[in-house]
């Protein structure tokens, strides 16, 4: 009897609770006070610098809107959720941003293939969602709510092909991530420029995101004598494939994309990684005003030299909440009308105007590693 | 030819790693009759164990030879971990001993799982960079072969360890204990074996194995995280029913031939026309090569179930 007492006394109360907080639930999105934007990072797991680094970059870009007064008369509110670096979990994460807290646009997430799970789900619901870096062409191409605030990878990828020839690079092996999109993507695209400019390559060999030995693969790689080596995946990977391919007695440098830009490439890979290139969004190393004052802001507040995603990060949310302010709403269809008429934006990362496709259309920057850090190489214009 | 030569040994290297976890897992099937699916986990502690414990004492190792300090971190890890194993026997199994033995195995994968995620919440899920303990460089005179110091250390450490076990385990009065208690438990425990010790002590074994398995792993590989674990893992347990699960030399076997297949088929996926990406999928059409036509395995006895 006691026992039953207290089960219907405990259970009345979680009730009340539950009553409680989905009444402050009911309330966000439409609340007088706050505009709720949802975010989706990867804080954690094999590629958590991205997350880290876009969450800063978002944050700071709302913390500053909020310090100027918000918008429309509100303070901004960034809701954001760690899906691990896992496939499958952007997906969950998006849908319970989308659907408990009923956020008003959605930004995230870095990579592509986190991404393309999280699209369908935004443009279902009709809100729209800006990538900060996701470079697969597929990502916007999922509907008119999705935007991207950088370049996308046939773009990229001809940059690192046009570069390679350049430095009279005309054998090159390809290592690709068969499990991200982003890699599969960026190594096709640099392919198919690269051999119809005269380059060759000399072996295609691939592995899966989370993998450790490389050195099958590589050893395969140096017996076709490459100039240099296209390793389009992740940083995480690709710091040991770069520690492994010296081992091996490979000294030809590394070719790759974006996503070798984390503190960690360096950290983990040390001297091997040194001489190698990759294509990027921005250099710290660019003396235009805006970017130094980004740069300066940013190392105040979390006391390291930001990298491209929080710089991507930052503009994403900038763009977003210039959308807003000329949309005059936060409605799903006015405020993705005003996003998609983004025109001539001063971003820390270029100039944005969206196109008809909602991509980014910028220059890139190839960088080197030089003593431990980033050197600029060139800028590579579309 | 020196491309094959190159890529047999990046198998051996590999696969040795493999052997020193299968060994875990086939002592612990050998005396108790179940798999601990936990071990891949305690192997990826050990890798964890060895960062803070190389971070904590910094200062004494940095004065040291590195061949003695790789021995200190690699010892006390191995302390670390067997202490863990013994707990992990004393909280989850123990309690099971007499139930059916699926009961055990489900409760296997449950404590994996709970030790997963209690080192993702521990030690976050980011991973982390190991430290160099061994002065990287390449073995000279090898012409075009190239083999890393660290390799070498790891190949020689593997070795000693297995010879080490064998000799526990033949020599011993422990290993007879084990040996008889992997026979039949009530005859040992009427002849005197105290049955509990000897579980203890071999999920103590079998657990630092696991742990040297894992700073090996770790210096070969720097870069950890919770989840390090499952693929090793699992590829072991492969090689360990590959060798006949409960023979302890025929999972040194198993894990070789893991290792070395798994490379080949990775480095010249382009000649035989499967892509590289698919290399994990090799141990696993091997374990079902194996189940359907030599389900003892290659070194095991094939046993009657007695009705």
């Amino acid at each position: 009897m006691k026992r039953q007492l207290f089960l219907t006394a405990s259970l009345s109360l979680l009730t009340a609770l539950a009553a409680a907080l989905s009444g402050c639930k009911d309330s966000g999105g439409g609340s007088t006070t706050e505009i709720l934007i949802g975010e989706v990072a990867s804080l954690s797991g094999g590629t958590a610098t991205f997350g880290q680094s876009s969450h800063a970059g978002t944050q700071m870009a709302i913390d500053e809107i909020n310090a100027a007064g918000g918008l429309l008369g509100k303070q901004l509110k960034l809701i954001t959720e760690d899906d691990q670096s896992k496939q499958g979990e952007a997906g969950t994460v998006a849908k319970k941003l989308v659907s408990r807290e009923k956020v008003v646009a959605m930004l995230g997430e870095v990579a592509s293939g986190r991404s393309l799970e999280m699209a369908p789900i935004c443009q279902k619901a009709g809100i729209p969602m800006i990538s900060p870096a996701s470079t697969n062409p597929d990502v916007t191409a999922t509907g008119d709510h999705i935007f991207r605030v950088c370049f996308i990878d046939p773009f990229q990828g001809k940059v690192m092909a046009k570069f390679a020839l350049s430095k009279g690079m005309k054998n090159v092996a390809i290592l690709v991530d068969s499990k991200q999109d982003y890699s599969v993507g960026l190594s096709g695209f640099f392919k198919d420029y690269f051999k119809a400019n005269g380059g060759t390559i000399t072996a295609e060999q691939s592995y899966g995101s989370g993998d450790k030995d490389f050195k099958a693969q590589l050893t395969a790689i140096k017996a076709g004598n490459p100039d240099a080596i296209l390793a389009s995946g992740y940083y995480g990977e690709t710091s040991l494939i770069a520690k492994q391919a010296r081992e091996l007695g490979i000294t030809v440098p590394l070719l790759g994309g974006d996503g070798w830009d984390s503190p960690a490439l360096v950290e983990v890979a040390g001297k091997a990684i040194e001489g190698s290139f990759f294509s990027n969004h921005f250099s710290t190393e660019d003396k235009s005003p805006r970017i130094l004052e980004f740069v300066k802001k940013y190392q105040a507040k979390h006391n390291a030299v930001p990298d491209a995603m929080a710089a991507l990060g930052y503009d994403s949310a900038l763009i977003l909440a210039d959308a807003i302010k000329r949309a005059g709403t936060t409605e799903g269809k006015a405020l993705r009308d005003a996003i998609a008429a983004t025109k001539d934006f001063d971003g820390v990362t270029g100039r944005i105007t969206l196109d008809e496709k909602r991509n980014a259309n910028k220059p890139a920057v190839v960088l080197t590693i030089k003593d431990g850090k980033y050197s600029y190489v060139t800028t590579i214009a579309p | 030819m020196d491309q094959f030569l190159q890529q047999l040994l990046n198998g051996l290297f590999l696969g040795s790693i493999y052997a020193l976890i299968a060994l875990g897992y086939t002592m612990v099937y050998g005396v108790l009759r179940f798999i601990n699916f936990a071990h891949g986990d305690v192997f990826m502690l050990g890798a964890f164990a060895g960062l803070y414990i190389n971070k904590a004492l910094a200062p004494l190792l940095g004065v040291l030879p590195w061949g003695l300090s790789l021995l200190v971190v690699l010892l006390l890890s191995m302390a670390v971990c067997a202490a863990l194993g013994i707990l992990v026997e004393y909280l989850a199994y123990r309690p099971l001993r007499h139930r059916p033995r699926l009961n055990v195995l489900i409760t296997a994968i449950g404590v994996s799982l709970f030790i997963e995620y209690t080192a993702q919440y521990l030690f976050g899920a980011t991973p982390r960079s190991f430290p160099e303990i061994i002065p990287p460089h390449n073995v000279p005179g090898l012409g075009a072969l190239t083999i890393t110091s660290t390799q070498v250390i790891v190949l020689g450490t593997a070795l000693a360890l297995m010879v080490g076990l064998r000799f526990i385990v033949m020599k011993t009065r422990l290993g007879l204990a084990m040996r008889a208690l992997s026979l039949n438990p009530t005859a040992a425990s009427l002849m005197g074996v105290n049955n509990s010790v000897v579980i203890s002590f071999t999920f103590g074994l079998g657990s630092a194995l696991a742990a040297a398995g894992g700073i090996l792993y770790a210096s070969l590989y720097p870069s950890i995280d919770p989840f390090m674990g499952v693929m090793p893992g699992l590829k072991a347990f492969v090689a360990a029913v590959l060798g006949g699960i409960g023979n302890i030399p025929g999972a040194a076997l198993g894990g070789l031939i893991i290792g070395v297949t798994e490379t080949l088929v990775a480095g010249y996926s382009q000649d035989i026309g499967i892509p590289s990406g698919y290399r994990d999928g090799v141990a696993f059409v091997i374990l079902i090569l194996i189940l359907l036509f030599k389900p003892s395995g290659l070194l095991g006895k094939v046993e009657r179930e007695k009705v």
